[in-house]
């Protein structure tokens, strides 16, 4: 638990090298909401193939590195109502507000967006109010 | 060529989410449970990713296009719109409860299980629908 602060940070600087390569290499920001929901509704059919190719990147890498880590659990929990509610949560949210945590947060607090530190502000706050909702006052989750 | 480099910007980011922890979700909700017990480790993946992204965009500065040879983003716009606060608390309140937000529910799509599926389909579901929700926001809310 210990060098768990430095597996994030090792972790960061890797995540935050692949936005630096996909913003130098295609002139394009990493968010992940903008490029999964361009393929869903259509927007982002010009760069269709660039987007697949992404999300395969993304889903590939972890299953490579599976073998080395023995089991990786991600503690998703079987509350079959609360998967759906987050889930259309996350994916309206993102959509509407045209970011996430790698868009808004990763590549738009670091150029100084304002709408990146505005949305940032606005979901880490939600994020932990709903947690003290959710797990402390009704103890859903 | 420019597939090519999606991919590996694509791989960079599911790597650095597996070797975070981010795809552990006790880790997010850790980190966004200020009142148990709190995990700082969001904070040092957060801290780690904007050195590069920092320097990145400082050379778009001194350069006219991508490798690729397509232009940079614009500069980011600074309107702060009912949108753009309204979804990312609706965003905010569904990564608490899930402790899922996109890259990372992709990421662990070969290790997350039934839950993760159920996350996913809905949280595509709701992608596909927010283009009505937009227009019917626009219409309620003129926008400014």
């Amino acid at each position: 638990m210990e060098q768990d602060w430095i597996w994030g940070l090792i972790g960061g600087l890797v995540i935050g090298t692949g936005g630096a390569f996909y913003l130098l290499a295609n002139g394009r920001i990493m968010g992940a909401s903008g490029i999964i929901g361009g393929l869903i509704d259509g927007t982002g059919h010009d760069t269709k193939w660039e987007r697949i190719a992404f999300l395969v990147g993304l889903a590939l890498l972890p299953l490579l590195l599976l073998p080395l880590y023995g089991t990786v659990d991600t503690h998703v929990t079987s509350n079959v109502p609360v998967l759906i509610a987050a889930g259309l949560l996350v994916g309206i949210g993102t959509r509407l507000a045209n970011g996430c945590t790698s868009g808004h947060g990763v590549c738009g607090m670091s150029r100084l967006s304002l709408r990146g530190f505005a949305a940032t502000f606005a979901y880490i706050f939600a994020g932990g109010v709903g947690v003290i909702i959710f797990r402390h006052l009704l103890g859903v989750i | 060529m420019r597939n090519l480099f999606a991919f590996i910007a694509g791989g960079l980011f599911g790597t650095g989410l597996f070797i975070s922890g981010m795809t552990d979700t006790t880790k997010v909700q850790g980190w966004l449970d200020v009142f148990g017990a709190w995990d700082p480790t969001l904070a040092f993946v957060m801290g780690g990713a904007m050195i590069p992204m920092v320097i990145a965009w400082l050379i778009t500065r001194r350069r006219t296009a991508s490798l690729v040879g397509t232009p940079f983003p614009p500069k980011p716009s600074t309107k702060i719109d009912s949108k753009l606060i309204v979804g990312s608390l609706m965003f905010g309140m569904g990564w608490g409860l899930a402790g899922l937000c996109p890259g990372p529910s992709i990421a662990a799509l070969s290790y997350g299980g039934t839950g993760l599926y159920i996350f996913v389909a809905a949280m595509l579901t709701g992608m596909a629908v927010t283009p009505i929700l937009r227009a019917r926001l626009d219409r309620a809310v003129p926008a400014e």
